[in-house]
């Protein structure tokens, strides 16, 4: 539905986007993950034509978009990073323009705006002005509004940023069902915990290249390990080599800090066992046991060598 | 082009716009008080009845009657506010700036003045204190004594008692005086003896020998040319072409900005994802800045023309004109602003300036007649000055449709430049 071929783009010496490829199909929601800075924005505003690209194409139901007013815009929907809403209007005006500007009659989007404002819960708010709703209700007529002209790609860049839990939550919710309707969604984010919530498959993107492109399954099998096992030793005066601990079987990783062990497994369930049963044997108590699963966090940390906070 | 968007932008505009009744009050409402302000202030009169007065003081130190018809002279002046005060008293009003001219009559002045008349005798010295900062007067009030003592002098030299006793000197003059031939002397004793006839007539009847002094040679009949006959000046239209003017500007200048606070809420991205042409989303902001402006005339003319009877004298098709291509000016202008500037607040410092400038030198403020020559040519690459004249133009002046048409090319000719230069320099790439 949506396919982004070896798109490129310098902003004077820097290069914002390098090649960047990947392709969102309808029902999925493919997560466009990296840090600030990364090239998600401009990798989106090129999509939607916005920005022309330096290099590459982007195709949409196979053709890519012909200037400014080719009407393959209406198969796309942005929702900005921004609250791109006219804050001295009341949601009905908002949406009444929005819709007027994809061509829209003035019965086709009152239709239209009653079952979007339904959709992000906002029916009873029609008639208020969008300055009078909290962060989160703006953002959820900021996907109201990307949604009315009922475009089958999505482009949301990074849409709850700034937002509640409780809004956060909702949102999800809207997306979830958008993709139940055959929707294709793609989905700019710094968080890695909604893309690992939401989403089918995640490109990671750092300095303008895809670092990865894959299934969350996917991602997690190019980890060392996919479980973490931290454990907390006493401070006993017995040393021990933590190579002989690499050897066991499962184990794919070891290091000790400080009394700390940090031992990378395949499988937690076979392996936690057998380390365990290893330390004993070396005279070292345990005080304490951690079992945590690896999560994109890791996956970019591996991919990178930074971590997707730091970055 | 998308017709339907391009009405849906402009009516999101007009509709935020409205929606802010403060500013809609002050839009139209400072425009209307500043100009009934001006007006006030630069309309004249044609009713002298009730022109000010240029206020003046004098202390006069001589005691004959040049000096003391003089001064009756200058108070029975109708441009004048004449009172007595002392000299140090007229130089603190000076200072003060409560009176612009002070005059100072010397001990002696009537008798030299009498004597400096008829011979290259040294003249006289009235000491004038003045205000540097109101020339104007100054100068109204230097012609005016300059007339006055002239006849005074004149009158009192041809039929007053100096007169007869500056005669009859001279007649004793002329026996001791053996410098002059006989011939010579005859003929002037005869002049001098004729005056004194003149004198004696004078005595014998209240109609006979009457002299009222040198005067101006001439009189002036003054009429104002305005539209017709019966039209007054009305300064207001003036006040009111340029403060409205000055108002549309400024409410171009809030179109820029909304372009530049619209991109840097992201607003303009999602416009610009629509299918709409670039040519659309401009010519929608470029219709309703001019639309803006109109209503901003039109409130401002309907109230001059209710409250201080400003009329088209002139064309009216020429007036709609001038105003259609100066509210398509200042919007053209408003998408300049947005054009060059890169951030809402870095743009109005700049733009405010820009603004001020346009207006004072185009003649907003204080007509371009006021101006020094050099710079009312100048002026004429200003689009505010072809705005104010033609506007003026069409209502006191009572110009034909011919009149409007100059301005209404020239403010359509910057309307396209300013428009031209915002669609070359504007930043349609958004990251």
């Amino acid at each position: 539905m949506l396919a982004v071929s070896h798109l490129s783009k310098a902003f004077g010496a820097q290069r914002a986007v390098d090649d960047v490829s990947f392709g969102v199909d309808r029902g999925r929601i493919v997560g466009l993950l990296g840090p600030n800075g990364a090239g998600k924005t401009t990798t989106v505003s090129m999509i939607a034509g916005l920005v022309r690209p330096d290099g590459g194409e982007v195709l949409i139901d196979g053709r890519a978009l012909a200037g400014d007013t080719d009407p393959l815009k209406r198969r796309l929907g942005l929702v900005p990073q921004d609250l791109a809403l006219y804050e001295e209007l009341s949601a009905a005006e908002n949406l009444h323009l929005f819709g007027a500007l994809y061509g829209m009659s003035r019965a086709e989007t009152a239709i239209a705006l009653t079952s979007a404002l339904a959709f992000v819960g906002l029916t009873e708010r029609a008639r208020d002005r969008v300055s009078t709703f909290s962060g989160g209700m703006k953002r959820r007529l900021n996907l109201a509004a990307g949604l009315l002209h009922d475009p089958p790609i999505l482009l949301l860049d990074e849409p709850t940023v700034g937002v509640d839990p409780q809004s956060r939550n909702a949102i999800f919710d809207n997306l979830e069902a958008l993709r139940r309707q055959g929707k294709a969604l793609l989905y700019t984010t710094h968080y890695m915990e909604e893309a690992e919530r939401l989403c089918d498959r995640i490109v990671i993107i750092d300095h303008g290249r895809v670092v990865a492109d894959d299934t969350l399954r996917g991602l997690y099998a190019r980890l060392p390990s996919t479980n973490r096992l931290t454990i907390e030793l006493d401070g006993g005066d017995r040393d021990f080599a933590v190579d002989d601990l690499r050897r066991l079987p499962g184990v794919r990783s070891a290091e000790l800090a400080r009394d700390v062990l940090t031992v990378g497994l395949d499988d937690v369930s076979a392996g936690a066992p057998a380390v365990l049963q290893w330390l004993s044997g070396t005279g070292r108590r345990c005080t304490h046991l951690a079992s945590e699963r690896g999560n994109l966090e890791t996956v970019f940390l591996a991919l990178t060598g930074r971590s997707l906070r730091d970055a | 082009m998308n017709v339907r968007a391009i009405v849906a932008l402009v009516r999101k505009d007009l509709r935020i716009f409205f929606g802010d009744r403060r500013a809609v009050l002050l839009s139209f409402a400072a425009p209307i008080v500043i100009a009934s302000f001006f007006g006030f202030l630069f309309s004249g009169s044609s009713d002298k009845a009730v022109a000010s007065r240029i206020p003046i003081e004098i202390a006069n130190h001589d005691s004959s009657a040049i000096s003391a018809n003089l001064v009756q002279a200058l108070t029975a002046d109708a441009s004048l506010a004449v009172t007595t005060a002392t000299d140090a008293a007229i130089k603190d009003a000076v200072r003060q700036g409560r009176i612009a001219v002070g005059i100072m009559i010397p001990p002696g002045f009537g008798e030299a003045a009498g004597r400096a008349f008829f011979s290259a005798q040294a003249k006289p010295t009235l000491d004038l204190l003045y205000d540097p900062s109101r020339g104007a007067e100054v100068g109204m009030v230097r012609g005016i004594l300059t007339g006055q003592v002239m006849q005074t002098v004149s009158q009192e030299m041809f039929s007053g008692q100096t007169g007869r006793t500056m005669i009859d000197q001279a007649i004793q003059r002329l026996d001791r005086d053996s410098g002059l031939s006989a011939a010579d002397r005859t003929s002037l004793r005869a002049l001098l003896e004729s005056a004194r006839h003149w004198y004696r007539r004078a005595d014998a009847g209240p109609s006979a020998g009457r002299v009222h002094g040198l005067s101006i040679p001439y009189t002036v009949a003054e009429r104002a040319i305005t539209a017709r006959r019966n039209v007054a000046y009305n300064g207001f239209a003036h006040a009111f072409a340029g403060m409205s003017t000055q108002f549309v500007l400024f409410a171009s200048l809030e179109v820029g900005l909304g372009i530049l606070l619209e991109r840097q809420r992201g607003l303009w991205k999602r416009l610009r994802s629509a299918p709409l042409s670039k040519s659309a989303l401009l010519a929608a902001r470029t219709a309703s800045g001019a639309l803006i402006a109109i209503m901003t005339y039109a409130v401002s003319f309907a109230f001059g023309m209710l409250v201080f009877h400003i009329r088209i004298e002139g064309s009216a098709v020429g007036f709609v004109a001038i105003i259609v291509s100066c509210s398509l000016m200042t919007a053209a202008f408003g998408l300049l602003i947005a054009a060059l500037g890169r951030t809402p607040q870095a743009a109005r410092g700049v733009s405010v300036f820009g603004l001020l400038l346009m207006v004072m030198l185009g003649g907003a403020w204080v007509p371009t007649f006021l101006f020094p020559p050099w710079l009312q040519t100048v002026t004429l690459i200003i689009p505010v000055r072809w705005a104010v004249d033609g506007l003026e133009a069409m209502t006191w002046r009572g110009l034909g449709f011919g009149s409007a048409v100059a301005p209404t090319l020239v403010l359509l000719g910057f309307a396209a430049l300013f428009g031209g230069l915002a669609i070359a320099r504007f930043r349609w790439e958004e990251d």
